[in-house]
């Protein structure tokens, strides 16, 4: 029988039979039929005991060699098959991801959208948190006071047709009103800071104002404004003018920069208009900014002594400059609104976008 | 104001492009608005006349011209056919470059070579005629030859557009727009005294502007009665007038500036106007009666009819603050209105073609009557818009002198002035007299002007500044002219004064520096606390809109409010004049706006403010404000599927999202105004409790934070949210108090120290109760947390189950509890009497058996 046993032939053949195998079941017989129970190895291994002790010793050791070196061949072979199905089950399981269908998959609802006017206010907010001013805000109502008197508009000032005013019936007639402008706040702030000795003031104040304006293309009744105000020991209009030319390039872009040029508000004196470069054609000159090269954004100036004296504030001791813009022609500017009554359609498809 | 550079250059000899002038004035604070070239192209146009026509073979719509431009005969192909041999025409010859840079060549037509062009009105911008050529035959001058802008009194002007501050009625005047301008430019400015403008000149009238005439006196009477509301008047006479055609420059002028030539005296008199500031006003001295004025106050609802046509009640007080209703009223002298004083006048008096002897009127009004009569009327004026911002009392004197100068030119030769001018002065403006201190010029703008830094900016624009020191910082006593009345004396003067300073240096050329502080910057906590708000809800598939302030009364009792709601006064849309109570009409307006645009399954979410008409006094003795206005956030939830359920899970994540200590929902009994919009059935209000310091049942304090559920059915359908079956659709709604939810006072966060986590195992114990339906779930599980106290780690209802097993009109509610302490692990017994207690306390507290 030991004549018969060519351990050699056994091993080339369970490694054939081990090669051929392609699936786990195969491989499964496969190990069965080559170092199983039945096979011809292990009936070598039983037929061990009549031999020769020499030759048993001898043999048992080349039959233990080749059980080893079955088993790591099948071993070899198991982990590669499984390899294989494995990835044949991946490719097999690829799906289209942008077959995405809502609804149909249990997942967290479509992000909303801030509102345009909220992500520009919020950014805005930021740059000027960044710049060491705090926000402040102020009530939508106002009496004639805060919104004119104290601005040094008093009753009847040619000035007070800058702003066309919607007033309450509320009081008095003319006593009340939505505000014009953010400036109110500046003198609640004041007031404020007057009383509680919050002097100096850096404050930028975001929020909704009111003109009487029929909507159109670059006008809605109801805007936004956001309003600076800094009251401080040796403040010139040099840092105004800083200020301005910081925010502007922070904002709007490194390439955009801001000039002022001489104008007229109640509240301020020296007063200016500030412009920044056209946000389109980066200071080239195009339609949007009339060739200009240049986009008027907001007013700004020295606060004006008149202001100090209502509130009760020493204009010796202390100086301030104050500036204000609309947000809502920001949004129109950075994104090229054609029509800034988009901005009120709460129409879902254009909101979506940003 | 409409600027012509032919007209500034009366004052300064500028130079340069207008393209670089149109820039210093923007500089100025003077903003050019538009800058138009007029006249242009026009210099090679001569006038030509007509010698033959002839057709030309195989065209019919040109024909063959020969004109004569006095320099022999010219042909020339033309395409219009109102003319006929003999007719005066324009010729543009070759070469000639016409309005629009149109470059004349020689062409050749039909095979004939046309050596020019004969034009149209529109061709040279004169007029918008395009129906055939322009014809001179009836032109005065019209001569062969002769340049077109010469016969008709064209000069090339540039016409700067100029929007003036409301503050600066010396710039509202061409003299005083040149002042500026020359201050900036360095070039010398001076206000010719009375010669007509050179080379302009008609001379044609010759009548003399000296006052030779019989004393004012004998003529006309002046009596001001008011001198409060008219400080000055002053009034002349001039005689022997003959109403005609003004000069054709001084028309011309108009013209550019906007105004419409009338005639004579009237031209003057806004010519007048325009150059120098100061309105006037002509009156037919023979139709007034009595011969004189009389200038008082308007009596209480007393009547005029002005120039307009329309009837003006005066004298009576209008709504506005400040306005007591005193109007200046200029009578005849028997005390007939004749005119609203700074306003308009009326036409009894009017100057027509039979008027021979003017009274002419110059006076300083009150700029704040002005103001307030001219509001309350409805009525702006070129003279009210100038009277108003303050015209300089000392200015009258010249423009009087330069009316009649004015109207000398036409006036004919028996025109006189008479001698003298009655001039009425009570307490007018004077030069405004103050000490400027440099170092505080400096301190404003950040410069290091020195003193007489400083006087030689200023010297230019009229405004002496003289050294009181040999110091180079020294104060400056300044001199303001009384034309510039938004010059304010001390304290304000000085800011003023920086303001000059810096308009006449350029702001470009202020130095710019970036201020520091040593105050952070930063967001308030309630600030932050919004911006996650609106992020949580954009989490929550919401989208961020901008409703309306302004609704309807419909809206307002929609949303639940009962009158009175804050109005206002003046609305643009009449049916929309409430300020809004709520947020929901406009949610729901725009749901519906995006469904009708097939958008139908949108969440959205605002924040803003809502107004409720206040309870106490409107205005608080400190003069703030006032109606009781609240930031609100409300968000709807219209997607397929949403219902209240959705806005309890969105509220959940929005008090997880802030940290909210404890909070409750009450039902509706509990809701109040806010909730009128929702389900009654399917609705709770949304509140925070606060335990008093001693822990104990006794001090808790709600606060009511706002209210969740579906829309009431009945309002969703009266809005036409509903569902394709007609009936009203399912609609959540969220609707929070923000000022109160972010208040940290009166909504307490959980604790800001770290709870160390125990590292003990928990214990998981499961209790179902049978209860009644009208008790709350959420009571139930209050009071296993109360009774669970520091061991229990969590509790959380897990199933609610209705059916055979329970009886009708109650529900199993089972929680899961789970115990943990920190520093051992609890024993059975610990957790059996845990268990025991909780069950007591929900039979107890609730009627209610465990399952």
């Amino acid at each position: 029988m030991s004549d018969a046993l060519d351990i050699d032939a056994l091993v080339r053949e369970a490694r054939s039979s081990i090669d051929a195998a392609q699936t786990t079941e195969d491989i499964r017989q496969v190990t069965a039929r080559v170092s199983g129970k039945k096979s011809p190895l292990a009936e070598a291994h039983r037929s061990l005991g009549g031999l020769d002790p020499e030759v048993r010793k001898e043999l048992g050791r080349r039959l233990h060699e080749a059980r080893s070196t079955i088993e790591e061949l099948v071993e070899r072979r198991r982990t590669e098959i499984s390899f294989e199905e494995l990835s044949r089950e991946m490719a097999h399981s690829r799906i289209d991801l942008t077959e995405f269908i809502p609804g149909l998959i249990a997942a967290p609802p479509a992000r909303g959208h801030l509102h345009l006017v909220s992500q520009t206010r919020d950014e805005l907010e930021d740059v000027f948190v960044g710049m060491g001013f705090e926000v402040a805000e102020g009530p939508e109502i106002e009496t004639d006071w805060f919104n004119f008197g104290a601005l040094n508009i008093p009753p009847a000032h040619p000035a007070r047709g800058m702003w066309d005013t919607f007033y309450l019936d509320l009081g008095e007639p003319e006593t009340t009103l939505l505000r014009t402008h953010t400036s109110p706040v500046q003198i609640h702030l004041m007031e404020q800071a007057v009383v509680d000795g919050g002097l100096p003031i850096h404050a930028v104040m975001p929020g909704r104002c009111y003109r009487r304006d029929t909507p159109d293309a670059r006008h809605l009744p109801v805007f936004h404004q956001i309003e600076g105000l800094v009251v401080d020991k040796d403040i010139t209009f040099s840092d105004l003018a800083g200020t301005i030319e910081v925010f502007t390039s922070a904002y709007f872009g490194p390439d955009i920069h801001s000039r002022l040029r001489p104008a007229y508000f109640p509240f301020t004196e020296p007063s200016a208009e500030f412009e920044v470069t056209c946000t389109i054609c980066h200071g080239e000159g195009c339609r949007t900014c009339s060739m200009t090269g240049w986009i008027e954004l907001g007013g700004c100036g020295m606060v004006d002594p008149a202001v100090f004296e209502a509130v009760g504030i020493d204009g010796d001791e202390w100086t301030g400059f104050a500036f204000g813009f609309g947000i809502d022609r920001c949004v129109q500017m950075r994104h090229q609104i054609a029509d800034m009554r988009a901005l009120i359609e709460n129409d879902i498809r254009f909101l979506r976008q940003f | 104001m409409r600027v012509p550079l032919s007209w500034l250059r009366d004052f300064a000899p500028f130079e340069g492009e207008p393209a670089m002038l149109a820039a210093t004035l923007d500089d100025l604070g003077l903003v050019v608005e538009e800058v138009e070239v007029v006249g242009e192209g026009l210099a090679d146009v001569v006038v030509a006349r007509v010698d033959g026509i002839s057709a030309i073979e195989g065209a019919d719509r040109i024909r063959r011209v020969l004109v004569d431009d006095g320099s022999g005969p010219i042909e020339v192909v033309c395409g219009a056919w109102n003319f006929v041999v003999g007719d005066l025409v324009a010729l543009a010859p070759v070469g000639a470059v016409l309005p629009g840079g149109f470059e004349i060549g020689r062409r050749k037509m039909k095979g004939v070579v046309s050596n020019g062009m004969l034009c149209s009105g529109r061709e040279l911008r004169l007029s918008d005629d395009h129906e055939g050529i322009l014809r001179l035959n009836d032109l005065e001058g019209a001569d062969v030859g002769r340049a077109l802008t010469a016969v008709l009194g064209i000069e090339p002007d540039v016409v700067f557009d100029v929007t003036v501050e409301a503050n600066r009625p010396d710039a509202w005047s061409i003299a005083g727009v040149a002042r500026d301008l020359a201050a900036r430019l360095g070039v010398p400015f001076s206000i010719p005294e009375t010669a007509a403008p050179d080379g302009v000149a008609d001379d044609s009238g010759s009548g003399s502007t000296d006052a030779d005439g019989p004393p004012v006196e004998t003529l006309a009477s002046v009596q001001v009665e008011d001198l409060e509301l008219c400080p000055r008047f002053t009034a002349r006479v001039i005689t022997g007038v003959a109403v005609s055609d003004s000069p054709r420059w001084l028309a011309r002028r108009l013209t550019l500036a906007g105004m419409r030539p009338i005639n004579n005296v009237v031209d003057a008199s806004n010519y007048v106007m325009l150059e120098l500031g100061q309105p006037t006003h002509p009156y037919d001295l023979d139709r007034l009666a009595g011969h004189g004025l009389v200038i008082r106050r308007a009596r209480p609802g007393e009547q005029m009819t002005t120039l307009d046509g329309v009837a003006r009640m005066l004298g009576r007080p209008g709504p506005g603050l400040g306005d007591s209703g005193q109007d200046c009223l200029i009578c005849d002298a028997v005390g007939d209105p004749v005119a609203i004083g700074g306003v308009m006048g009326g036409a009894s008096s009017e100057i027509d073609g039979s008027t021979s002897r003017v009274l002419l009127e110059a006076a300083y009004f009150v700029p704040m009557a002005i103001a307030r009569t001219s509001k309350r009327l409805a009525l702006r004026t070129e003279a009210s818009a100038r009277f108003e911002r303050g015209c300089d009392p000392a200015g009258i004197d010249r423009a009087v002198d330069r009316f009649c100068q004015l109207l000398g030119l036409t006036a004919g030769a028996s025109m006189a002035v008479a001698t003298g001018a009655i001039d009425v002065v009570g307490d007018v403006p004077g030069p405004v007299e103050m000490t400027v201190r440099p170092s505080k010029v400096n301190a404003l703008l950040g410069t290091e002007f020195t003193a007489a830094g400083i006087a030689g900016l200023l010297d230019p624009l009229g405004i002496d500044a003289a050294p009181s020191s040999d110091r180079v910082d020294g104060p400056l006593r300044v001199t303001v002219p009384t034309y510039r009345p938004d010059i304010r004396p001390l304290p304000m003067g000085e800011a003023d004064i920086a303001e000059e300073v810096a308009r006449t240096y350029g702001y470009a050329r202020l130095p710019r520096r970036m201020p520091s502080w040593p105050q952070p910057g930063r967001l308030t906590s309630y600030q932050r606390d919004r911006r996650v708000l609106k992020d949580v809800l954009c989490g929550l598939g919401a989208t961020e809109a901008w409703t309306t302030t302004f609704v309807s009364e419909s809206d307002q009792v929609d949303a639940g409010f009962d009158p009175p709601y804050v109005e206002v006064a003046n609305p643009l849309v009449e049916a929309e004049r409430f300020l809004r109570s709520s947020l929901a009409p406009g949610l729901i307006r725009a749901v519906l706006y995006n469904r009708e645009r097939r958008q139908g399954d949108v969440r959205l979410f605002e924040v803003g403010t809502v107004f409720q008409y206040p309870e106490g006094p409107v205005i608080d003795p400190g003069g703030g404000p006032l109606a009781d206005t609240s930031e609100r956030l409300s968000a709807i939830f219209a997607c397929e599927g949403d219902d209240a359920w959705t806005t309890v899970a969105a509220w959940r994540t929005i008090a997880e999202a802030l940290g909210l200590a404890e909070w409750v929902m009450w039902d509706h009994a509990h809701l109040g105004r806010a909730s009128r919009v929702l389900h009654d059935y399917r609705s709770a209000a949304l509140v925070s409790i606060v335990t008093g310091p001693e822990g104990g049942a006794t001090s808790v304090h709600p606060t009511v934070l706002g209210v969740l559920g579906e829309l009431d059915p009945f309002l969703a359908g009266r809005f036409g949210l509903d569902n394709p079956d007609g009936r009203p659709r399912r609609v959540g709604w969220l609707d929070l108090d923000v000022g109160v939810l972010l208040d940290r006072h009166r909504v307490p966060r959980r604790p800001a120290e770290a709870r160390p986590i125990s590292r003990f195992p928990s214990s998981d114990i499961d209790l179902a109760f049978v209860v009644e339906d009208p008790v709350a779930a959420g009571a139930v599980e209050r009071t296993l947390r109360t009774t669970g106290g520091a061991l229990l780690e969590s509790v959380e209802l897990f199933d609610v189950y209705r059916g055979p097993s329970v009886a009708e009109g109650a529900r199993s509610l089972a929680f899961r509890l789970r115990f943990c302490a920190p520093d051992r692990t609890l024993t059975d017994e610990e957790i059996g009497s845990l268990r025991s207690a909780c069950i007591q306390a929900v039979e107890q507290g609730h009627h209610a058996v465990l399952r």
